[in-house]
Protein backbone atom coordinates (compact mmCIF):
# COMPACT_ATOMS: atom_id res chain seq x y z
CA UNK A 1 0.00 0.00 0.00
CA UNK A 2 1.57 3.66 -0.82
CA UNK A 3 1.61 6.24 1.65
CA UNK A 4 -0.18 8.79 -0.28
CA UNK A 5 -3.51 9.05 -3.15
CA UNK A 6 -3.48 11.17 -5.77
CA UNK A 7 -6.79 12.63 -6.02
CA UNK A 8 -7.75 14.10 -9.07
CA UNK A 9 -10.98 16.13 -8.58
CA UNK A 10 -13.40 17.97 -9.91
CA UNK A 11 -13.65 21.20 -9.08
CA UNK A 12 -16.78 24.20 -11.13
CA UNK A 13 -19.60 23.58 -12.02
CA UNK A 14 -20.06 22.27 -16.23
CA UNK A 15 -17.04 24.19 -17.48
CA UNK A 16 -14.53 22.96 -14.44
CA UNK A 17 -11.55 21.04 -14.16
CA UNK A 18 -9.95 18.62 -12.75
CA UNK A 19 -7.75 19.53 -9.46
CA UNK A 20 -4.56 17.01 -7.76
CA UNK A 21 -4.73 16.57 -4.28
CA UNK A 22 -2.07 14.22 -2.00
CA UNK A 23 -4.11 12.64 0.38
CA UNK A 24 -2.52 10.15 2.59
CA UNK A 25 -3.23 6.49 2.19
CA UNK A 26 -5.00 4.35 5.16
CA UNK A 27 -6.21 1.36 5.75
CA UNK A 28 -10.30 1.12 5.75
CA UNK A 29 -10.75 4.47 3.86
CA UNK A 30 -13.71 5.34 2.33
CA UNK A 31 -13.38 7.14 -0.68
CA UNK A 32 -15.93 9.89 1.60
CA UNK A 33 -13.15 10.00 4.05
CA UNK A 34 -10.50 10.99 1.02
CA UNK A 35 -13.04 13.64 0.10
CA UNK A 36 -13.46 15.25 3.40
CA UNK A 37 -9.53 14.67 4.48
CA UNK A 38 -9.40 17.23 1.44
CA UNK A 39 -12.24 19.44 2.32
CA UNK A 40 -11.36 20.04 6.09
CA UNK A 41 -7.41 20.12 5.60
CA UNK A 42 -6.62 20.87 2.03
CA UNK A 43 -9.31 23.36 0.52
CA UNK A 44 -12.33 24.17 2.63
CA UNK A 45 -13.99 25.46 -0.39
CA UNK A 46 -14.20 21.63 -1.97
CA UNK A 47 -18.49 21.81 -2.55
CA UNK A 48 -19.82 17.85 -1.60
CA UNK A 49 -22.61 16.31 -0.03
CA UNK A 50 -22.95 13.79 2.40
CA UNK A 51 -25.21 13.15 5.78
CA UNK A 52 -25.43 9.09 7.07
CA UNK A 53 -21.89 7.72 6.36
CA UNK A 54 -23.44 4.80 6.88
CA UNK A 55 -25.34 4.14 3.30
CA UNK A 56 -28.54 4.73 4.45
CA UNK A 57 -29.22 8.38 3.16
CA UNK A 58 -28.07 8.13 -0.34
CA UNK A 59 -26.47 11.69 -0.25
CA UNK A 60 -22.61 11.02 -0.88
CA UNK A 61 -22.78 9.13 -4.61
CA UNK A 62 -20.31 10.63 -6.92
CA UNK A 63 -18.44 9.30 -9.54
CA UNK A 64 -14.82 7.53 -8.66
CA UNK A 65 -12.92 5.96 -11.43
CA UNK A 66 -16.04 6.24 -13.78
CA UNK A 67 -18.70 4.59 -12.11
CA UNK A 68 -21.26 5.74 -9.98
CA UNK A 69 -20.61 4.75 -6.21
CA UNK A 70 -21.85 5.41 -3.05
CA UNK A 71 -18.94 6.88 -1.71
CA UNK A 72 -19.20 6.52 2.25
CA UNK A 73 -19.20 2.51 1.97
CA UNK A 74 -16.72 2.17 -0.83
CA UNK A 75 -13.21 1.31 0.28
CA UNK A 76 -10.76 3.25 -0.92
CA UNK A 77 -8.77 -0.16 -1.74
CA UNK A 78 -11.26 -1.97 -3.62
CA UNK A 79 -11.48 1.61 -6.15
CA UNK A 80 -8.05 2.35 -6.39
CA UNK A 81 -5.84 2.51 -9.77
CA UNK A 82 -2.14 2.69 -9.27
CA UNK A 83 -2.37 4.82 -6.06
CA UNK A 84 -4.66 6.89 -8.07
CA UNK A 85 -8.77 7.96 -7.54
CA UNK A 86 -10.76 9.83 -10.12
CA UNK A 87 -13.93 11.59 -8.14
CA UNK A 88 -16.32 13.52 -10.36
CA UNK A 89 -20.10 14.56 -9.67
CA UNK A 90 -22.62 11.95 -10.50
CA UNK A 91 -23.38 11.80 -14.75
CA UNK A 92 -26.85 13.09 -16.47
CA UNK A 93 -27.53 15.60 -13.69
CA UNK A 94 -27.16 19.62 -13.74
CA UNK A 95 -23.07 20.63 -12.21
CA UNK A 96 -23.65 22.91 -9.22
CA UNK A 97 -19.90 22.99 -8.23
CA UNK A 98 -17.25 20.77 -7.84
CA UNK A 99 -18.70 17.58 -6.64
CA UNK A 100 -22.18 18.45 -6.39
CA UNK A 101 -24.95 17.70 -8.26
CA UNK A 102 -28.68 19.78 -8.97
CA UNK A 103 -30.62 16.42 -7.66
CA UNK A 104 -34.13 17.79 -8.81
CA UNK A 105 -34.04 16.27 -12.33
CA UNK A 106 -34.07 13.07 -10.72
CA UNK A 107 -36.74 13.81 -7.77
CA UNK A 108 -38.63 15.49 -10.51
CA UNK A 109 -39.15 12.28 -12.11
CA UNK A 110 -39.90 10.31 -9.81
CA UNK A 111 -43.09 12.39 -9.32
CA UNK A 112 -43.57 12.76 -13.05
CA UNK A 113 -44.08 8.46 -12.97
CA UNK A 114 -46.42 9.11 -10.19
CA UNK A 115 -44.04 7.70 -7.35
CA UNK A 116 -46.32 9.55 -4.45
CA UNK A 117 -48.37 7.07 -2.48
CA UNK A 118 -52.43 7.66 -3.34
CA UNK A 119 -54.55 6.21 -0.51
CA UNK A 120 -57.88 4.43 -0.85
CA UNK A 121 -57.81 4.63 2.79
CA UNK A 122 -58.86 7.65 5.27
CA UNK A 123 -57.00 7.87 8.80
CA UNK A 124 -59.73 7.03 10.30
CA UNK A 125 -60.15 3.47 8.87
CA UNK A 126 -58.49 0.31 10.27
CA UNK A 127 -55.24 -0.64 9.28
CA UNK A 128 -54.88 -2.66 5.81
CA UNK A 129 -53.91 -5.95 6.58
CA UNK A 130 -51.09 -6.83 3.33
CA UNK A 131 -49.87 -10.51 3.96
CA UNK A 132 -46.01 -10.39 3.83
CA UNK A 133 -45.96 -13.82 1.68
CA UNK A 134 -48.55 -12.26 -0.76
CA UNK A 135 -47.23 -12.17 -4.23
CA UNK A 136 -47.87 -8.79 -5.02
CA UNK A 137 -45.80 -8.00 -1.62
CA UNK A 138 -43.31 -10.14 -2.28
CA UNK A 139 -42.35 -8.94 -5.78
CA UNK A 140 -41.46 -5.89 -4.08
CA UNK A 141 -39.36 -6.74 -1.41
CA UNK A 142 -35.99 -5.87 -2.55
CA UNK A 143 -37.41 -2.66 -4.58
CA UNK A 144 -38.60 -0.88 -1.51
CA UNK A 145 -35.05 -0.93 -0.28
CA UNK A 146 -34.45 2.49 -2.61
CA UNK A 147 -32.41 5.07 -1.13
CA UNK A 148 -32.63 7.58 -3.89
CA UNK A 149 -28.63 7.94 -4.65
CA UNK A 150 -28.69 8.54 -7.58
CA UNK A 151 -26.13 5.90 -8.82
CA UNK A 152 -28.87 4.05 -11.03
CA UNK A 153 -29.93 7.47 -13.30
CA UNK A 154 -25.97 8.32 -13.85
CA UNK A 155 -25.52 5.17 -15.08
CA UNK A 156 -27.57 5.24 -17.13
CA UNK A 157 -27.20 5.25 -20.82
CA UNK A 158 -30.64 5.41 -22.08
CA UNK A 159 -31.00 8.86 -19.67
CA UNK A 160 -28.00 10.42 -21.16
CA UNK A 161 -29.30 9.39 -25.19
CA UNK A 162 -32.87 10.91 -23.95
CA UNK A 163 -32.95 13.12 -21.23
CA UNK A 164 -36.83 12.74 -20.49
CA UNK A 165 -36.23 8.99 -19.54
CA UNK A 166 -37.87 8.92 -16.75
CA UNK A 167 -35.11 6.75 -15.28
CA UNK A 168 -34.53 3.54 -13.26
CA UNK A 169 -35.08 4.69 -9.56
CA UNK A 170 -38.27 6.91 -10.97
CA UNK A 171 -39.60 3.56 -13.04
CA UNK A 172 -38.58 1.46 -9.25
CA UNK A 173 -40.70 3.62 -6.84
CA UNK A 174 -43.79 3.29 -9.80
CA UNK A 175 -43.14 -0.82 -9.70
CA UNK A 176 -43.53 -0.80 -6.39
CA UNK A 177 -47.23 1.91 -5.62
CA UNK A 178 -48.43 -0.78 -8.79
CA UNK A 179 -48.00 -4.00 -6.20
CA UNK A 180 -49.42 -1.64 -3.49
CA UNK A 181 -53.16 -2.96 -3.26
CA UNK A 182 -53.63 0.17 -0.99
CA UNK A 183 -52.68 2.36 -3.70
CA UNK A 184 -55.48 4.04 -5.83
CA UNK A 185 -53.67 5.61 -8.96
CA UNK A 186 -52.61 2.63 -10.63
CA UNK A 187 -54.74 3.11 -13.90
CA UNK A 188 -52.80 6.96 -13.77
CA UNK A 189 -49.70 5.45 -12.80
CA UNK A 190 -49.35 3.09 -15.38
CA UNK A 191 -50.62 5.67 -18.12
CA UNK A 192 -47.48 7.64 -16.91
CA UNK A 193 -44.66 4.94 -16.94
CA UNK A 194 -46.13 3.56 -20.34
CA UNK A 195 -45.54 6.83 -22.83
CA UNK A 196 -42.52 6.91 -24.99
CA UNK A 197 -39.91 8.14 -21.94
CA UNK A 198 -41.42 5.32 -19.47
CA UNK A 199 -40.66 1.55 -19.25
CA UNK A 200 -40.41 1.05 -22.82
CA UNK A 201 -37.55 3.13 -23.40
CA UNK A 202 -35.50 1.21 -21.39
CA UNK A 203 -32.30 -0.63 -23.63
CA UNK A 204 -32.03 -3.45 -20.68
CA UNK A 205 -28.07 -2.13 -20.89
CA UNK A 206 -28.82 -3.43 -16.95
CA UNK A 207 -26.11 -0.49 -15.89
CA UNK A 208 -28.41 0.31 -13.10
CA UNK A 209 -28.26 -3.34 -11.72
CA UNK A 210 -25.09 -3.56 -11.82
CA UNK A 211 -24.49 -0.22 -9.77
CA UNK A 212 -27.13 -0.20 -7.30
CA UNK A 213 -25.14 -0.07 -4.33
CA UNK A 214 -27.76 -2.06 -2.41
CA UNK A 215 -27.81 -4.50 -4.91
CA UNK A 216 -31.39 -4.05 -6.17
CA UNK A 217 -32.59 -5.05 -9.52
CA UNK A 218 -34.33 -1.95 -11.20
CA UNK A 219 -34.16 -3.62 -14.37
CA UNK A 220 -36.46 -6.45 -12.97
CA UNK A 221 -38.88 -3.67 -11.65
CA UNK A 222 -39.05 -1.67 -15.50
CA UNK A 223 -39.58 -5.38 -17.13
CA UNK A 224 -42.68 -5.60 -14.64
CA UNK A 225 -43.88 -2.30 -15.58
CA UNK A 226 -43.68 -3.10 -19.21
CA UNK A 227 -45.58 -6.99 -18.43
CA UNK A 228 -48.54 -4.60 -16.76
CA UNK A 229 -48.24 -2.42 -20.27
CA UNK A 230 -48.46 -5.02 -22.25
CA UNK A 231 -51.46 -6.79 -20.09
CA UNK A 232 -53.17 -3.42 -20.00
CA UNK A 233 -52.75 -2.70 -23.39
CA UNK A 234 -54.54 -5.97 -24.60
CA UNK A 235 -57.10 -5.74 -22.39
CA UNK A 236 -57.47 -2.16 -24.63
CA UNK A 237 -56.84 -0.19 -20.79
CA UNK A 238 -53.89 1.33 -21.94
CA UNK B 1 -13.19 11.43 -16.33
CA UNK B 2 -11.43 9.77 -18.78
CA UNK B 3 -12.75 8.14 -21.72
CA UNK B 4 -11.17 4.68 -21.20
CA UNK B 5 -12.92 4.68 -17.37
CA UNK B 6 -16.25 5.62 -18.91
CA UNK B 7 -16.31 2.80 -21.83
CA UNK B 8 -15.15 0.08 -18.79
CA UNK B 9 -18.04 1.32 -17.04
CA UNK B 10 -19.78 -0.64 -19.55
CA UNK B 11 -17.78 -3.66 -19.54
CA UNK B 12 -20.66 -5.82 -17.73
CA UNK B 13 -21.90 -8.98 -19.09
CA UNK B 14 -25.12 -7.43 -19.87
CA UNK B 15 -24.21 -4.35 -21.85
CA UNK B 16 -21.57 -6.47 -23.82
CA UNK B 17 -25.32 -8.49 -24.57
CA UNK B 18 -26.75 -5.60 -25.82
CA UNK B 19 -23.97 -4.36 -28.22
CA UNK B 20 -23.62 -7.95 -29.39
CA UNK B 21 -27.29 -7.70 -30.15
CA UNK B 22 -27.32 -4.51 -31.96
CA UNK B 23 -24.37 -4.93 -33.62
CA UNK B 24 -25.54 -8.15 -35.35
CA UNK B 25 -28.86 -6.58 -36.14
CA UNK B 26 -27.15 -4.00 -38.03
CA UNK B 27 -24.98 -6.51 -39.75
CA UNK B 28 -28.04 -9.00 -40.46
CA UNK B 29 -29.79 -5.29 -41.94
CA UNK B 30 -27.08 -4.68 -44.56
CA UNK B 31 -26.97 -8.16 -45.92
CA UNK B 32 -30.96 -8.20 -46.26
CA UNK B 33 -30.33 -6.40 -49.59
CA UNK B 34 -27.93 -7.88 -51.38
CA UNK B 35 -29.58 -11.30 -50.46
CA UNK B 36 -32.74 -9.46 -51.71
CA UNK B 37 -30.84 -8.56 -54.68
CA UNK B 38 -29.17 -11.56 -55.30
CA UNK B 39 -32.88 -13.56 -54.84
CA UNK B 40 -34.35 -10.73 -57.76
CA UNK B 41 -31.94 -11.60 -60.30
CA UNK B 42 -33.94 -15.71 -60.40
CA UNK B 43 -36.62 -13.75 -61.86
CA UNK B 44 -34.99 -12.18 -64.51
CA UNK B 45 -31.48 -12.56 -65.32
CA UNK B 46 -31.29 -16.65 -64.29
CA UNK B 47 -27.92 -16.94 -65.38
CA UNK B 48 -26.31 -14.11 -63.65
CA UNK B 49 -27.83 -15.93 -60.67
CA UNK B 50 -25.87 -19.15 -61.72
CA UNK B 51 -22.35 -17.33 -62.37
CA UNK B 52 -23.24 -15.65 -58.88
CA UNK B 53 -23.79 -19.30 -56.86
CA UNK B 54 -20.65 -20.31 -58.61
CA UNK B 55 -18.53 -17.50 -57.37
CA UNK B 56 -20.16 -18.00 -54.31
CA UNK B 57 -18.68 -21.63 -54.05
CA UNK B 58 -14.94 -20.24 -53.38
CA UNK B 59 -13.71 -21.10 -49.84
CA UNK B 60 -13.39 -17.77 -48.70
CA UNK B 61 -17.10 -16.36 -49.36
CA UNK B 62 -18.35 -20.10 -47.60
CA UNK B 63 -16.39 -18.86 -44.94
CA UNK B 64 -17.82 -15.44 -44.60
CA UNK B 65 -21.19 -17.32 -44.44
CA UNK B 66 -20.04 -18.52 -41.30
CA UNK B 67 -19.78 -15.67 -39.72
CA UNK B 68 -23.63 -14.48 -41.20
CA UNK B 69 -25.01 -17.57 -39.75
CA UNK B 70 -22.65 -16.27 -35.95
CA UNK B 71 -24.35 -12.93 -36.32
CA UNK B 72 -27.56 -14.69 -36.92
CA UNK B 73 -27.49 -17.27 -34.32
CA UNK B 74 -26.25 -13.96 -32.06
CA UNK B 75 -28.91 -11.92 -32.88
CA UNK B 76 -31.58 -14.88 -32.15
CA UNK B 77 -29.94 -15.95 -28.98
CA UNK B 78 -29.71 -12.11 -27.27
CA UNK B 79 -33.20 -11.41 -28.41
CA UNK B 80 -34.75 -14.51 -27.03
CA UNK B 81 -32.43 -13.52 -23.53
CA UNK B 82 -34.51 -10.12 -23.92
CA UNK B 83 -37.91 -11.62 -24.38
CA UNK B 84 -36.67 -13.89 -21.24
CA UNK B 85 -35.47 -10.85 -19.01
CA UNK B 86 -38.90 -9.08 -19.79
CA UNK B 87 -41.84 -11.25 -19.93
CA UNK B 88 -40.27 -14.01 -17.41
CA UNK B 89 -39.99 -13.75 -13.69
CA UNK B 90 -36.07 -14.03 -12.96
CA UNK B 91 -33.91 -12.59 -10.87
CA UNK B 92 -30.28 -13.31 -10.95
CA UNK B 93 -29.67 -15.79 -14.17
CA UNK B 94 -29.23 -12.85 -16.56
CA UNK B 95 -25.23 -14.10 -16.53
CA UNK B 96 -26.39 -17.55 -17.61
CA UNK B 97 -28.59 -16.26 -20.44
CA UNK B 98 -26.21 -14.06 -21.48
CA UNK B 99 -23.58 -16.89 -22.00
CA UNK B 100 -26.20 -19.13 -22.88
CA UNK B 101 -26.99 -16.76 -25.80
CA UNK B 102 -22.81 -16.66 -26.46
CA UNK B 103 -23.05 -20.24 -26.59
CA UNK B 104 -25.65 -20.66 -28.76
CA UNK B 105 -24.39 -18.57 -31.16
CA UNK B 106 -20.96 -19.66 -31.43
CA UNK B 107 -22.39 -23.35 -31.51
CA UNK B 108 -24.58 -22.84 -34.62
CA UNK B 109 -21.25 -20.87 -36.23
CA UNK B 110 -18.96 -23.80 -35.75
CA UNK B 111 -21.83 -26.47 -36.71
CA UNK B 112 -21.70 -24.76 -40.33
CA UNK B 113 -18.34 -24.41 -40.50
CA UNK B 114 -17.98 -27.69 -39.57
CA UNK B 115 -20.45 -28.77 -42.21
CA UNK B 116 -18.83 -26.94 -44.78
CA UNK B 117 -15.11 -28.78 -43.99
Amino acid sequence: MSQTLQVDVWRGGADGHYQTFEVPHREHQTVLDVVTYIQRELDPSLSYRYACRVGMCGSCAMSVNGKARWTCRTHVKRVVEHGRLRLAPLDNLPRIKDLATDMAPFFDKIGQARGTFVPTRTRHDPFAAIAPDSPARASIDEAIECIGCGVCYASCDTVAWNPDYLGPAALNRAWTLMQDSRDAAHAERLLAVAGDAGCHACHTHMSCTERCPKQLSPTASIAGLKRLALGAALKGEL
Amino acid sequence: MSGLQKWRARGHVAYLAFVVHRVSGVLLALFIPLHLWTLGKALNRPQALDSFLVWSDQPLVKFAETGLVLMLALHLGCGLRLLMLELLAWRQWQQTLAALAAAGGVAAALLFALRLA
